[in-house]
């Protein structure tokens, strides 16, 4: 039997005899409320998305939710899911001849027209190459046929496309709304035209937001940087702007309820997209830009549906920076007026560093239990200030006083370590900024307060002011560490930190080049899967790989760089200016901020890429200044690089 | 909230084969759930932490399926059974099916102390020999030693019924057994089918019947 294709019914009855030796088989089962199946007719179009990671941690992802609903309201199309095995399983259906299956009709992934992965964060590559793997589909893109499903994948690691190259025929990059639907439409057309996979990656091409690797290729100079990319297509454009919507559609309300526990086992609703801080680091805050919100009506209309839908005890309000939504402190008094008494939850994560966050949060008293999230991220006022999340070290003890003597007794404090310039006093601060806080809650409460610090290691992400930035090495990242583990030994104290290894695989494949995917594809050959899962993460396996491809790791994470390298994914333009990025990293470089975008525009890039959309879509939903038509076109007569820099220059 | 109605409802449901990996604090959840989308007001206990007035009669191992669970759950107000029946029935997920639901004294007590037996089908997957001198053997057995976990006991007295069935419409064996099913006695069909010297993965278990105490 060909496997690949193996009929549902014959997929259903293996799986009677493999699910009962498994762990956590209702990871496997699907048949949740909510889920769509529909009848699997010839003509209709047929994705499935696959978060290439467990159920329990793929269920809770937004940007599928949003697809498999979106998609599954049209007529012409049907949208499953599929998630990893975890090992027994996967080793179970392996000896069993099982391929990977949507969980909605038990339909092996080979038979679908599209399978459109979710790739978050670069720690899943392995993974996706192994569900490829699992169903029997060539894992590199130029080996696939016309009988193969159209890969595509897309998400936040999708801004930095190069290390996954050879796997995904096209990636979405940006904001998938929109897009998809004009993906199926051009599979759509493409099938009824019954021309070759080459044709239809160059419609595919065309689109907005969507970068087909095959049609480029790659140089590098003689001591191994990047030099350019190189169109080998028409069709192919060259920079590839990122797509967004110009507002947020309804968001939506059909969640699948998943009969087992899940990490966020709650309703989330986006209440808005991007962020005006400019934190230094994050890619997130960089690649979402413009900032576009939705209205209060709108997101007490969704919870209100999809409470009924769903029946969820807990939402989310999720935001980059929830205290920096416009409407906050209206959308807090009518949800925690709404729901009261209804026992629900309503969890309102990423809030600023001032006493105003603990009024919001104690508005929704009935979620009081948990920790009270902070993420000053730096404990200097110094380092703060270059990464641009300037908070006063008074500010933040202020706002740990207003939150242990409101009855929260545990604080939670992000931070991270091998921010550039950091020095091992800088590290210290951290430590003594706990037991500063913890001591507040201490006069508070008593023996009762308690703190826990989750420390990361910084990554420089592409994207940011800090893209050109090294990272620590392995024996730096130990130091620093060993001196937060010596100075955070209390009982009432919790420390969790992230290691080394795992720091370093994130920052090679976050900053990869196209010469990255043989390495991936070598480690995965020697059994790298679930990288992101620390009881399986194999560094020795990175390690062989990237000495049989000849590759050092170093050259991608210890480099010093000189200011106008070309980086492998400065094709891929998020709309805002690298120039912009240039400058922002020399800023802080002397320790200058650039406080709050909606107070003064920077002139980022995003304004004159978007001006026309912005020009269409006036007044406050966005948080860039307003365009007239007329500078609109002018704007656009420009093109991003020449425009000049403005700002606090 | 002390002088708040209550009334306490009892429903007898089936756990169908989209539920059978469902184990019991998920379906303890699940039925939160249900009563949260049926608009029905659920009676929560209380204290800081609230919890949902939820009673489920005896825990189905993982991978079961059943026809015979019971479910007492706490309302707020006074609602007629006809408008309870539909508003659940709307709102339950594919693998749950409602049999009957009855209103039942506030003052019972509570249904774990009550049921005392548990009654399971057995299909076996693949084709199986001497299932009967294995039954006969096990039904003449003094003790069965067994090890669950980190604990010895003995299975025999938890064995209150064992006997062969006529073949399922598919031509697969079957038994039915009646095993305790009491506070700190509860026999595991799993274990049954290990001590019969089959494999448990090969086999099909589904409850028939839950017995209570006279």
């Amino acid at each position: 039997m060909n496997t690949q294709l193996m009929p549902p019914e014959e997929i259903q009855r293996r799986l009677e005899s493999i699910l009962p030796k498994v762990q956590k088989p209702g990871r496997y089962t699907g048949g949740e409320i909510n889920q769509v199946v529909k009848d699997w007719q010839t003509d209709l179009t047929k994705v499935v998305f696959v978060f290439p990671d467990l159920y329990d941690i793929g269920m809770s992802n937004l940007g599928l939710a949003i697809l498999y609903e979106l998609l599954n309201q049209r007529s012409d199309t049907l949208a499953e899911r599929a998630y990893m095995p975890w090992i027994d399983m996967e080793e179970a259906m392996r000896e069993a001849r099982v391929p990977l299956y949507s969980l909605e009709t038990k339909h092996p992934l080979a038979a679908f027209d599209i399978i459109g992965f979710s790739i978050p964060y670069e720690t899943l590559f392995t993974n996706l190459l192994n569900a490829l793997d699992l169903a029997g589909i060539p894992l590199f893109s130029k080996e696939r046929t016309v009988e193969h499903p159209l890969v595509i994948a897309g998400g936040h690691a999708a801004f930095n496309p190069e290390p996954m190259h050879s796997f995904i025929d096209a990636f979405v990059i940006g904001e998938g709304e929109e897009v998809i639907q004009e993906i199926v439409n051009v599979h759509k057309d493409w099938r009824s035209q019954g021309t070759s996979r080459l044709d239809l990656l160059r419609a595919l091409s065309r689109l907005t937001g969507v970068y087909v690797p095959r049609l480029y290729d790659a140089h590098y100079e003689n001591d191994g940087i990047f030099s350019h990319l190189e169109k080998l297509d028409e069709a192919a454009s060259l920079p590839v702007l990122k797509r967004i919507v110009p507002a947020l559609p309804p968001p939506p309300t059909h969640f699948i309820v998943p009969y087992i526990e899940t990490i966020h086992n709650r309703i989330p609703i986006e209440v808005m997209r991007g962020c005006t801080r400019g934190c230094r680091f994050c890619h997130a805050g960089m690649i979402t830009r413009p900032v576009r919100e939705r209205s209060v009506d709108e997101i007490v209309e969704a919870i209100d549906q999809a409470l009924k839908n769903t029946g969820f005890e807990e939402i989310g309000l999720l935001s980059l920076s929830s205290s920096d939504y416009t409407h906050i402190l209206d959308l807090v008094k009518v949800v925690s007026e709404r729901y009261a008494g209804k026992h629900l939850g309503i969890s309102l994560p990423s809030l600023r560093i001032e006493t105003f966050s603990v009024e919001l949060m104690d508005a929704l008293k009935e979620s009081r239990h948990g920790g009270f999230t902070l993420a000053p991220e730096a404990a200097t006022e110094r380092m703060r200030e270059i990464i641009n999340k300037p908070v006063s070290t008074a500010q933040l003890l202020e706002t740990a006083r207003a939150i242990y003597s409101r009855g929260w007794t545990t604080i939670k404090l992000y931070f991270m370590i091998g921010h550039p310039s950091e020095t091992l006093e800088d590290v210290q601060a951290i430590a003594d900024l706990c037991k500063a806080v913890l001591a507040e809650g201490r006069k508070i409460m008593g023996r009762r307060a308690r703190l826990n610090a989750g420390v990361s290691t910084f990554v420089p992400k592409p994207h940011t002011p800090f893209q050109w930035v090294s990272c620590d090495s392995v024996e730096q990242i130990h130091a620093k560490q060993d001196i937060l583990r010596h100075a955070l030994r209390d009982r009432d104290i919790k420390l969790t930190w992230t290691h080394p290894e795992d720091t370093l695989l994130e920052a090679w494949l976050s900053r990869g080049d196209r010469r990255m995917s043989d390495v991936i594809y070598q480690a995965w050959k020697r059994g790298a899967k679930f990288d992101a899962w620390q009881e399986h993460f194999s560094y020795s396996a990175w390690m062989e790989a990237f000495a049989h491809v000849g590759l050092n790791p170093e050259f991608y994470t210890h480099r010093p760089r000189r200011i106008d390298e070309i980086f492998p994914w400065d094709h891929i333009s998020t709309g805002v200016r690298k120039k912009y990025l240039a400058q922002d990293y020399l800023n802080s470089l002397q320790g200058e901020t650039r406080i709050d975008c909606r107070e003064q525009c920077y002139a980022c890039g995003i304004l004159p890429t978007f001006a026309e959309m912005r020009s269409l879509h006036p007044g406050d939903s966005w948080k860039c200044p307003e365009v007239t038509p007329k500078s609109s076109r002018r704007a656009q007569r420009l093109q991003p690089h020449d425009l000049p820099i403005i700002g606090n220059e | 909230m002390d002088d708040i109605k209550l009334m306490r409802i009892r429903i007898f449901f089936c756990k169908n084969e989209a539920m059978r990996y469902t184990g019991h604090l998920d379906l303890h959840k699940t039925w939160e759930r249900i009563f949260r989308r049926s608009g029905l007001s659920l009676a929560y206990s209380q204290g800081f932490h609230p919890q949902p007035r939820l009673n489920l009669a005896c825990a189905l191992p993982l991978g079961f399926t059943s026809q015979a669970e019971i479910l007492d759950a706490w309302l707020e107000g006074s609602i007629p059974l006809t408008e309870i029946r539909n508003a659940l029935t709307i709102s339950i997920p594919p693998g749950i099916t409602i049999d009957k639901i009855e209103e039942i004294d506030l003052r019972i007590p509570a249904l774990q102390t009550q049921v005392c037996a548990s009654e399971y089908v057995i299909t076996f997957l693949t084709p199986i020999e001497g299932l009967d001198k294995k039954i006969n053997d096990i039904l003449a057995a003094k003790d069965i030693p067994r090890q669950w976990r980190d604990r010895s006991y003995d299975l025999k007295p938890l064995i209150e019924d064992l006997q062969p069935l006529p073949d399922s419409d598919e031509g697969l064996t079957r038994l039915m057994t009646r095993l305790a099913a009491r506070e700190g006695a509860t026999g595991r069909p799993e274990e049954l089918i290990d001590a019969l010297g089959f494999v448990p993965s090969q086999a099909r278990v589904h409850r028939t019947r839950l017995f209570f105490n006279q």
